[in-house]
C-alpha cells in the first residue's frame, strides 16, 4: 500500500511527465479525470445521435456509414446489430466513464482534500494508479469497436445468455464482448482504488476543527459515494470474472442448458442461471445510480446555499438523508427485475423498499426549496444548472414512483418510459450537476472566469433541449413503444409515435449542437478568460481561502484551522453576508 | 432571513474548534506520522471490506448455483488431501509473523528477520501447494468446466491465490527492507499492515475450507 501523504511525502514535481502525465497531485489527477470524462461524453453523445438518426431514417443510405462499418453497414444502411452495438457502447461509456468518473473522481479528487483542509489524498500513488487504470479501461472499451465483429450488443447490463454464449448470438459477441467485460473488470479495480483513497482521506486527513458535521455536503456525498463504489464494484468484479469464464473456458455459472441459438444447439453449457447474473449485476447496478447522482446532490446543495446567500436548510437532515439513500440503495436492486418472474412477495418487498427511498429523496428536495426560500438568489450560470438539477431530479423521480410498482412496471419496463425516466434522473440530472460544478469551480481550477453570457445561453438551450428529448419518451412509452428496437417505422400501432420520434431526434441534434457553446466557453475561458479572484462567489468553504489555482500543497505549508460550519451565510451582526470556515471571530449575537 | 438567522445560530455557530471525540483527524492536529499511520490502517480495513465483498459475491453465486442444481446432480469434487497441509502451512506462517512482530517489539532484530523470512517462505510454499492441488485435480480429469462444484473450487482458490500473491509481495518487500537494515518507523506501519492482511487471508482460507468441505 502506498504510504499516505503529508506535504513532505512528495515534492512539487518538475518536468512535464511528472507534473502533467504521471502526476501524484490530486488536483492534476482530478483534471485528468475531468478531461477523460469530457472525451467520453462526446463519444457517447455521438453514438446516441447515430441511433436517433437511424431510428427516424432506417432505410436512408449514408455513404460514410459504409466507410466506418464496411460489414455492419454495408451499402450505407445500418443493420439492427450495429444499432444494438451503438446502444451498448453509448450506455456503457456514459454510465462508467462519464457519470461515475467526472462527479466523483474528477471534482472529488480536486476538491475533497482542499475542502477538508488536507494537502493531498491519503495515497497519492494509488490515486495516480487509479486514474491510469481507468484510462486503460477506456482504451480497452474503445478497442471493442475495432475488433472483428465490432462492439458487443448486449446492452450496458450485459444480460446472459446473450452476453455469454459467444459469437453465435451476434457479430459483436465474440472478441467485442470479451473486451467489454475485461474493460469493466479493469474499471472495477480502478474504482476500488479510488474508493479506498476517498474514504481514508475523509476519515483521517481532515484538518483541525473540521468535525464531520462541519464538512461541506459535497464531502459527505463523495464519502458515501465512495462507500457505495467500494461495496458495489467489488460485486461487479466478481460477476464479471464469472461471465468471462463462462465465455472463455466453458463454465456454466450463468448459461443454462438446452439453449437454441441461430439454428444451433448450445451443448457445452448446462445448469447455469441467467437470473444469477441479474441479481449480482443489479446489486451493483442500483447503487451505481446513486454513485452517479449523489455527488450532483452535494454540488447542488453547496450552490443553492451559496447563491441564495443562506445556510443549507436542515444540514443535519441532509446528512442523514445522504446516509439513508446510501443504505437503502443496497436493498432495492430487485426493482430492476420485476419482469424476471420473481415471487410476487419478493417484488412487493422490493417495491416497498423502493418507496422508502422516496422519503430521503423528498427530504433533500424539500430542503433545497427551503434553502432557496426567502433567499437573495443570484442567477449565475452555476446556480442555473443547480436549479436545473433540482428540476430534472424531481421530474425523473416522479416517473420512478410509477416504475417502482411491479404491476405498472410489467407494462412499462421494456418501453421508452424507462428510457425517459433514467435519462432524466440518472443521466441528465447528473450531467447538470457536472455543469454546475464546472461553472462554480472553474475559476478555482484554472484561475480564470468563464463567460456568463455564453454560459446562460448554453444553460437555457440545454435545459429546454433535454426536456424536449426525454419528456416525449414517456408518452411513446405509454403507447407501448418498445425500447432497444432499431426500427419501428413499419409498426402499425406506433405510427402515431413516429412524429414524436422525429421531434426527439431534432431536439437531440439541437441539444448536441449547443454543447459547442460550452466547449468554446470552456477552452476560450481557459486561455483568455478574465483572471479569477480568490473567492469570486463569496463562498465560505476552504477552497476559497487559497489562491486560484491553489498552490501545489493546497495551503502553501499553512495548516488551516476550521472554526465553524460550511454554510454561514447572512449571519446577523456579521460584517459581510458570509463567514469563512476559517474565520475565528465570534459574531456578536443579535438575539433571536 | 429570519429563518436563516435562527438556523445559523442554532446549528452553525458553535464554540471554537472542539476536540473531536469520534474517529478521524478532524479534532486534532492531523500532521505527522500519526495521521499517516491512521490513514494507512483505514485504507487497509476499507480494502479488506472490498476483498470481503468479492468473496461474499462469489459465495452468494455459489449458494444460488448450488440451490438451482438438482441435489442428485450436484457432485462434490474429491478434494486433494494436500489442502490440509496447505492450511497448516498458512496457519504456521501467520503464527511466525506474530512471533516476529513480538521479536521486533522486544528489539530482537535478528529473530525478527528469521521469523519473518520463515513466514515468507511458508507463504510461497502455500502457493506451490495450491498449484500442486490443481495439478492433482487435473490428473483425475477435474477441470474448471467439468462440474459446477469444480468451477467454484477453481474460482475460489484462484481468487484467494491472487490475494496471497499480493500478500507474498508485501512479505518479500518487508523482508528485503529488514535484511538491508532499513526498518525505520515508517516501515513499522508496513509491517503491521502486511501482517494484518496476511491474517485476513488466513481467516479467509479457513472460511473457504469450511465452504468446500461442508457444501462443496
Amino acid at each position: 500500500m502506498a504510504s499516505p501523504s503529508t506535504h513532505t511525502a512528495h515534492h512539487a514535481p518538475e518536468g512535464f511527465i511528472r507534473k502533467w502525465v504521471f502526476s501524484l497531485d490530486h488536483k492534476v489527477i482530478g483534471i485528468q479525470y475531468y478531461f477523460l470524462g469530457l472525451f467520453s461524453v462526446f463519444l457517447g453523445m455521438s453514438l446516441s445521435l447515430l441511433m436517433r438518426f437511424h431510428m427516424v431514417n432506417p432505410n436512408v443510405v449514408v455513404k460514410w456509414f459504409a466507410v466506418l462499418w464496411p460489414a455492419a453497414a454495408a451499402g450505407g444502411v445500418m443493420t439492427p446489430e450495429l444499432y444494438l452495438s451503438l446502444m451498448t457502447m453509448h450506455g456503457t461509456i456514459m454510465v462508467f466513464f462519464v457519470l461515475t468518473t467526472v462527479p466523483q473522481s474528477g471534482f472529488g479528487n480536486y476538491f475533497l482534500p482542499i475542502q477538508i483542509g488536507a494537502e493531498d489524498m491519503a495515497f497519492p500513488v494509488l490515486n495516480m494508479m487509479s486514474f491510469w487504470t481507468t484510462f486503460l479501461a477506456l482504451a480497452v472499451m474503445v478497442a471493442a469497436f475495432f475488433v472483428e465483429g465490432g462492439a458487443p450488443l448486449s446492452g450496458w447490463t450485459a444480460y446472459p445468455p446473450l452476453s455469454g454464449a459467444g459469437p453465435l448470438t451476434g457479430p459483436g459477441e465474440g472478441m467485442g464482448q470479451n473486451l467489454w467485460i475485461l474493460s469493466i473488470a479493469i474499471f472495477c479495480g480502478a474504482s476500488l482504488m479510488g474508493a479506498i483513497n476517498f474514504i481514508a482521506t475523509t476519515v483521517d486527513l481532515r484538518c483541525k476543527g473540521m468535525s464531520l458535521m462541519r464538512m461541506p455536503l459535497t464531502c459527505w456525498t463523495w464519502l458515501v459515494t465512495a462507500i457505495l463504489a467500494l461495496l458495489g464494484f467489488a460485486v461487479l468484479l466478481a460477476a464479471g470474472v464469472l461471465l468471462l469464464l463462462d465465455r472463455t473456458v466453458g463454465t456454466s455459472f450463468f448459461l443454462p442448458g438446452g439453449l437454441f441459438i441461430n439454428d444451433h444447439i448450445i451443448a457445452n453449457h448446462k445448469g447455469g442461471s441467467p437470473l444469477l447474473w441479474q441479481h449480482l449485476f443489479w446489486f451493483f447496478g442500483h447503487p451505481e445510480v446513486y454513485i452517479a447522482i449523489l455527488p450532483g446532490m452535494g454540488v447542488t446543495s453547496q450552490l443553492l446555499s451559496t447563491f441564495s446567500r443562506k445556510p443549507v436548510f436542515g444540514y443535519k437532515a441532509m446528512v442523514y438523508a445522504i446516509l439513508s439513500i446510501g443504505f437503502l440503495g443496497f436493498l432495492v436492486w430487485g426493482h430492476h427485475m420485476f419482469m424476471s418472474g420473481m415471487n410476487p412477495y419478493s417484488a412487493m418487498a422490493f417495491s416497498i423498499l423502493t418507496m422508502c427511498i422516496g422519503v430521503p429523496s423528498a427530504i433533500k428536495t424539500f430542503n433545497w426549496i427551503g434553502t432557496l426560500w426567502g433567499g437573495k438568489i443570484h442567477f449565475d450560470t452555476a446556480m442555473l444548472f443547480a436549479l436545473g438539477f433540482v428540476s430534472l431530479f424531481v421530474t425523473g423521480g416522479v416517473s420512478g414512483i410509477f416504475l417502482g410498482q411491479p404491476a405498472l412496471d410489467l407494462y412499462f419496463h421494456d418501453t421508452y418510459f424507462v428510457v425517459g425516466h433514467f435519462h432524466m434522473i440518472m443521466g441528465v440530472a447528473a450531467i447538470f450537476g457536472m455543469f454546475a460544478g464546472t461553472f462554480y469551480w472553474f475559476p478555482k481550477m484554472f484561475g480564470k472566469m468563464m463567460n456568463e453570457t455564453l454560459g446562460k445561453i448554453h444553460f437555457y438551450c440545454t435545459f429546454i433541449g433535454v426536456y424536449c428529448i426525454f419528456t416525449p419518451m414517456h408518452y411513446v412509452g405509454l403507447m407501448g413503444n418498445p425500447r432497444r428496437y432499431s426500427d419501428f417505422s413499419n409498426v402499425l400501432y406506433l405510427a402515431k409515435a413516429m412524429p414524436l420520434h422525429v421531434f426527439m431526434t431534432y431536439a437531440a441534434f439541437f441539444t448536441a449542437a449547443v454543447q459547442i457553446i460550452f466547449m468554446v466557453n470552456l477552452f476560450w475561458s481557459m486561455w483568455k478568460g478574465p483572471k479569477a479572484p480568490m473567492n469570486p462567489w463569496n463562498a465560505t468553504t476552504l477552497e476559497w481561502t487559497v489562491p486560484s489555482p491553489p498552490p501545489f500543497d493546497n495551503f502553501a505549508g499553512v495548516h488551516p484551522v476550521v472554526y465553524r460550519g460550511a454554510y454561514e451565510y447572512s449571519v446577523p451582526g456579521a460584517p459581510a453576508d458570509f463567514i469563512m470556515q476559517t474565520d475565528p471571530s465570534i459574531v456578536p449575537s443579535s438575539g433571536h | 432571513m429570519g429563518m436563516a438567522a435562527s438556523l445559523t445560530h442554532d446549528v452553525y455557530q458553535g464554540p471554537p474548534p472542539p476536540v473531536d471525540p469520534g474517529w478521524g483527524g478532524g479534532g486534532d492536529d492531523s500532521e505527522g506520522r500519526g495521521a499517516d499511520r491512521r490513514a494507512t490502517f483505514t485504507g487497509l480495513f476499507v480494502g479488506l471490506a472490498a476483498c470481503t465483498m468479492v468473496f461474499a459475491a462469489l459465495t452468494s453465486a455459489f449458494v444460488v448455483r448450488r440451490g438451482l442444481t438438482d441435489m442428485n446432480e450436484w457432485v462434490s469434487i474429491h478434494k486433494p488431501p494436500i489442502l490440509f497441509w496447505n492450511t497448516g502451512i498458512l496457519l504456521l506462517s501467520s503464527l511466525l509473523l506474530d512471533l516476529s512482530r513480538r521479536a521486533l517489539k522486544a528489539g530482537a532484530r535478528t529473530r525478527f528477520n528469521l521469523w519473518w523470512s520463515a513466514a515468507t517462505v511458508l507463504g510461497i510454499l502455500f502457493l506451490a501447494g495450491q498449484a500442486y492441488a490443481w495439478y492433482q485435480l487435473r490428473q483425475v480429469g477435474m477441470f474448471i468446466s467439468t462440474t459446477p462444484a469444480s468451477s467454484f473450487f477453481y474460482v475460489f482458490t484462484a481468487a484467494h491465490a491472487a490475494h496471497i500473491l499480493g500478500g507474498v509481495a508485501a512479505l518479500v518487500y518487508v523482508d528485503v527492507q529488514a535484511l538491508r537494515l532499513q526498518l525505520g518507523p515508517a516501515k513499522r506501519t508496513w509491517i503491521d499492515v502486511t501482517a494484518i492482511f496476511w491474517h485476513f487471508l488466513d481467516g479467509l482460507w479457513l472460511y473457504l475450507m469450511v465452504l468446500f468441505y461442508v457444501w462443496g
